[in-house]
Order: C-alpha cells, then sequence, then structure tokens
C-alpha cells in the first residue's frame, strides 16, 4: 500500500514537471493551427521552420557563440583553474567566492549590469558583446569542472616532468592537459549547453540585427502564436537535453575514475 | 677522497616568515650515498627540494661541479628525483614514462628501446614495457620511478622517502637493491628519509637534520656510536638521556651517583647530557652496584626484552636484555665506563 502511493506520488511529481514540455512536443506535430484541438500528425511545422530565414539566421548566431564562447571560455577557464589551484589557501578561498558569485547571482542581475558596462565602454550592442557576455557567464562552470581534477593531480607530476627536462609548456601539454582533460571536455560541453539555453543574459547584451534562437522564440510569441515556436523549443529541448545526459554522465564516469586513483 | 660534486653555502629557505632552513652548510662528495635523516618538519625534503631546483633558496647557494646553479630552473640540472609517492604519468604506459625525459632530448628511437629495456632489467621489471601504470603494484610502481630517473644517466639522483609507502618486508629488500644499483651504477644518491633505520643500512653518509640546522654528519657508526648531542642519540636507536655534572675529567654525576667515564674537556661542574644506550646497561643483582631500581615494565620484542627499570630519583630507566627479571624486582643497574656517552647541553632546541 505505502508502496504504490510512493510510485503514484512519483508519477504525480514527473508528470506535473514534465506535462508542459510534453504537450509542447506533441503539438508540435499538429496539423491544425489551433492549440486546443488535434488536427491531425503533420512535420509541416518543422519543414517550415527550416525555410524561414529568419530562424535560420539566429540558429547560426546560437551556434555561433555558442562555440567560440565555450571555446574561449574553455581555455581562458582553464587557465584560471590552474592559477586558482596553485594559490594559496585565503587567496584561494576569496577568489573561489567570486567564481561562485556569477553562478548564484540572477541572470537578470548578471544581463543588465552587463549591458550597462558595455553601453558604458561604448560598445556597440550585438554579436560582440554577446559573445563577451557568453564568455564571462561560461568561464565560472568551466572552472568548477576543471579544478576537481587538478586536486585529483598528484602534486609532484609537475615537477616529475620538469626534473626529466621537460619545459613548462611542454610539461603542462605532455603531462597535466592529458589528465585534466576530462574535466576540460565537460566544463566545455557545459558551456556549450548553457549558451545555447540562454535566454535572460541574451536579451539583454545584444543589438538590433543578432538574435540567438531563444529571442527569436520570444519575439515570434510576442507576436502570436505559431506553431513553428512548439516545433523550434522542442528542437531546442531534445538538443540541450541530449547535451545535459552527456555531461552528467561524463561527470559521474569522471568521479568513478576519481574514486579510483584514490584507492591506490 | 673523491671530489665535492655540490655545494650548499649557507642555505636559507623561508617560507611565510617561518624558516624551514637556517643556514645549511655541506659538500657532497661523488659517488657517495648520502641521506638527510630527521623528523618531518626538520628540512630534510626542503634540502632536496632545492637540489632539485622546484625551490628557490630565500638566500645561499648551490654549487655543482663548481657551477653556481641557484637560478637554474630543475630542467636544465643534471639531476633527477625519484619523488616519495612516484608521480608516475598515468596516461602512459610503463615504455612511455621512462622513455619521457629520453624522448624530450630526441634520442635516436632505437636508442630509446635499448636504454629502456636496460634500465626495466635493472629494477627486475623486464617485459612490463605495455603494461599501464595503474596496474602496478607499489613496490612496482616505485621501480618504473627509479627507472624513469635513472635512464637519463644523472649525476646525482635524489630521493624523497622513496620507500615510504610499502610494506616493511618490500622496503627492506628495496632498501638493498637501492644500494646494489647505486654501487653498480657508481653515482651519487641523496637519500631523504625519517627512518634512522634505513639510514643506517643504506647509507656512506648521514646527515641528521632538526629544525633547519645540521646536527651530526658521519658514517653510520660515527652517527650510532659517537652522537654528538642528545637529540642524535634519541633519534638514531632509542637512549636514556639524563642530566649529569661533570666533575672533572673522566667522571661524572648523575642519578645521584658518581661515575667513571671516558670523556673529558669539559668545564669544572659544567652541566652536561648522559646518554646510555639500552642495550649498554646490565641489570645485576641490587647489590653490585650503587645504582638501583625496581623493574616496572616488561616487554617482549622479539630479540630481547624491553624493561623499564625505575630508580630512587623517579628517572625510567629503559634497559634491552636478552634475558628478562619479572616485575617488581629490585635490580642493579651496572653500566661500563665507556658506554656513558657525554655530550654538551643543547640550548634552545
Amino acid at each position: 500500500m505505502k508502496k504504490a502511493f510512493g510510485r503514484f506520488y512519483l508519477v504525480l511529481i514527473f508528470a506535473f514537471l514534465y506535462a508542459p514540455v510534453l504537450t509542447l512536443i506533441v503539438f508540435s506535430f499538429n496539423d491544425s493551427r489551433s492549440r486546443g484541438n488535434w488536427g491531425g500528425f503533420t512535420l509541416k511545422w518543422y519543414s517550415a521552420l527550416f525555410r524561414d530565414r529568419h530562424v535560420l539566421s539566429s540558429l547560426y548566431y546560437t551556434l555561433t557563440i555558442a562555440l567560440l564562447s565555450a571555446l574561449i571560455a574553455t581555455v581562458a577557464g582553464t587557465a584560471a583553474a590552474i592559477g586558482i589551484h596553485n594559490m594559496k589557501k585565503i587567496l584561494k578561498s576569496f577568489v573561489m567566492n567570486l567564481t561562485y558569485l556569477p553562478v548564484i547571482s540572477p541572470d537578470i542581475v548578471t544581463g543588465i549590469s552587463l549591458m550597462i558596462l558595455f553601453v558604458f565602454v561604448r560598445l556597440n550592442l550585438g554579436f560582440t558583446t554577446l559573445l563577451l557576455a557568453h564568455i564571462t557567464f561560461n568561464i565560472p562552470y568551466v572552472i568548477l569542472s576543471v579544478l576537481p581534477k587538478l586536486k585529483q593531480l598528484n602534486k609532484h607530476m609537475y615537477e616529475a616532468a620538469l626534473d626529466l627536462g621537460a619545459k613548462p609548456l611542454y610539461a603542462f601539454f605532455r603531462v597535466i592537459l592529458p589528465e585534466i582533460m576530462p574535466g576540460v571536455v565537460t566544463g566545455f560541453l557545459l558551456a556549450f549547453t548553457l549558451s545555447l539555453d540562454d535566454f535572460i543574459i541574451s536579451f539583454f547584451t545584444t543589438g538590433s540585427g543578432v538574435s540567438t534562437l531563444s529571442i527569436t522564440i520570444y519575439s515570434m510569441a510576442r507576436l502570436g502564436i505559431n506553431p513553428k515556436i512548439n516545433a523550434l523549443s522542442t528542437l531546442m529541448f531534445i538538443v540541450v537535453l541530449a547535451l545535459l545526459l552527456i555531461v552528467n554522465k561524463r561527470s559521474s564516469a569522471n568521479s568513478k575514475n576519481g574514486t579510483a586513483v584514490m584507492n591506490i | 677522497m673523491s671530489k665535492h660534486i655540490i655545494e650548499l653555502v649557507d642555505l636559507v629557505k623561508d617560507y611565510d616568515g617561518t624558516e624551514a632552513l637556517k643556514g645549511i652548510n655541506l659538500y657532497i662528495r661523488q659517488n657517495e650515498f648520502i641521506t638527510f635523516l630527521g623528523p618531518s618538519g626538520c628540512g630534510k625534503t626542503t634540502t632536496l627540494r632545492l637540489i632539485g631546483g622546484f625551490e628557490k633558496p630565500t638566500s645561499g647557494k648551490i654549487i655543482f661541479e663548481g657551477v653556481d646553479i641557484t637560478d637554474m630552473p630543475p630542467y636544465k640540472r643534471k639531476v633527477n628525483t625519484v619523488f616519495q609517492k612516484y608521480a608516475l604519468f598515468p596516461h602512459m604506459n610503463v615504455f612511455e614514462n621512462i622513455a619521457f625525459g629520453l624522448r624530450i632530448k630526441k634520442t635516436d628511437k632505437k636508442v630509446i628501446s635499448e636504454k629502456v629495456s636496460r634500465m626495466l632489467k635493472l629494477v627486475n621489471l623486464e617485459g612490463f614495457e605495455k603494461r599501464s601504470v595503474d596496474s602496478l603494484s607499489g613496490g612496482q610502481q616505485q621501480r618504473v620511478a627509479i627507472a624513469r630517473a635513472l635512464v637519463n644517466e644523472p649525476e646525482v639522483l635524489l630521493l624523497d622517502e622513496p620507500l615510504g609507502a610499502l610494506d616493511l618486508k618490500l622496503r627492506k629488500e628495496m632498501q638493498l637493491e637501492l644500494k646494489r644499483m647505486q654501487q653498480q651504477l657508481g653515482i651519487t644518491f641523496i637519500y631523504v628519509t625519517h627512518d634512522q633505520e634505513e639510514a643506517l643500512t643504506m647509507s656512506d653518509t648521514i646527515v641528521v637534520m632538526q629544525n633547519g640546522t645540521i646536527q651530526q654528519i658521519g658514517t653510520p657508526e660515527d652517527i650510532y656510536n659517537e652522537p654528538k648531542n642528545a637529540f642524535v642519540a634519541d633519534f638514531i636507536g632509542e637512549s636514556n638521556i639524563i642530566d649529569g655534572v661533570m666533575l672533572r675529567d673522566y667522571r661524572v654525576r648523575f642519578a645521584g651517583h658518581e661515575f667513571d667515564c671516558v670523556d673529558k674537556g669539559f668545564g669544572i661542574n659544567e652541566d652536561v647530557d648522559v646518554v646510555i644506550r639500552p642495550e649498554d646497561i646490565r641489570l645485576v643483582p641490587r647489590d653490585e652496584s650503587p645504582l638501583q631500581g625496581t623493574v616496572k615494565s616488561v616487554i617482549f620484542k622479539g630479540v630481547h626484552y624491553e624493561m623499564q627499570v625505575d630508580d630512587h630519583n623517579g628517572y625510567g630507566w629503559i634497559v634491552h636484555s636478552t634475558s628478562m627479571e619479572p616485575e617488581n624486582t629490585d635490580v642493579g643497574l651496572q653500566i661500563s665506563p665507556q658506554d656513558i656517552q657525554i655530550m654538551k647541553k643543547v640550548s634552545a632546541i
């Protein structure tokens, strides 16, 4: 009895969480324009989507921004993580708190403050500012996924490489980087996903002519209900879900490896 | 005697205001097996890291074959290091780990594989080339670390407590093996350990350190038989250390009695430390010695018994003997004059 109730409760929670998304996905295949009635199965909204120049251009911007910002944030974040890792204790905890701050502060605060900053330094809002904003909010996530890998490293490994004749850069690329690579890749995927996913910060930091998919959806929705939105949202949901699944799988595999290393 | 390969001159190392090394002066001879011995925090590892180039001294100089290398980065120094927890490269197999240094020097491929297999033979790991380092036991990883350092044919090998993580039996085997390798290769080994037995077994020279200073330098026999002060005596094997007064040459007073001894050159009535090894005290019937006490505890240690005998002043003498006196027996403690070691008081340790 207790068990049955537990099951029921679980189903209820999942229904509550996923019903909206499920409705969205189902209606993206609806032949009728109405949101209430089922008019038969169709893929026409998907094909219309790929003929819409506005949507295609925002897809291009979304992917470009996600890829570029993730790449740059990965390089900058990995370098920052190594710096933080080698700091003295007090400075380290100070910088770590600074790192967490953007993660926990509301997107709208980050978005507006970045916009004000860009306007203040007279940067024209557009592709560059959008890219800078994405790099900014991505860096902490890269740091946070690389740092645990650095902590697992044998602290003498770098010295051992130097000792055997490696110059610092060679030692980093040949010895340290291969060891922390899983964390770096996870950081990259996470940054890419978050960049795809973002609406609020993009909304405040982009200019006319440059919009990401989420901004396009928002503006389409304001003009009136168009089932293309359902199709586009479904695609985004699936891509982000897939990426998150990959990131989670990697992180749990990493932590398993981590414990295995600790046990030796 | 052979030439000095390394000289340390007034080496000082300061970590945020705490002095880890307080002016180390030392020379190391070519081909010797020298051990830095001391409790943790004594500065032995710091000294080794300065020689390896992983840290810079606050002041002082390091001379290598007559050249000042104080500011030379580690990758240019002709020394190699075996680290405490091996620090092998986990993403490379055994062969690649050992070949790492040779590849940097752009050694010919054939030469690399020859040298690596020669090294694997030296450390008894033939046929392990393709194994991943994670699949090896602690002892095997240790051997790979040694091979990885030695394949570069360093003039000096630095070893930072390399056997600390191994079990006792394996450690004893590796001690002998390291000694064999050192003699076979004829290179200088600088070894860091806190294990006095290990130091006594392997070394040509032992440097006893404490609080960032050198307490004594000497052969294992010197250090054991003629400890320079109470700290060294206590650290190298167990010792009874009590306060005494030097009455005149060859005559000392401690534990409420006067004894003959073989030391001289102290001031009249100078306060001294008297050090007596537990195996140098014989238990005799109580009337045969002026120094008497009561057996308080007996512990069987395998080769000998360890007994604590309290004298009338309340000092607990540690006595090692192959025969045992039961607890609460009143006994006499007999000590020969040559076994009484007199040491100057060390001020402010």
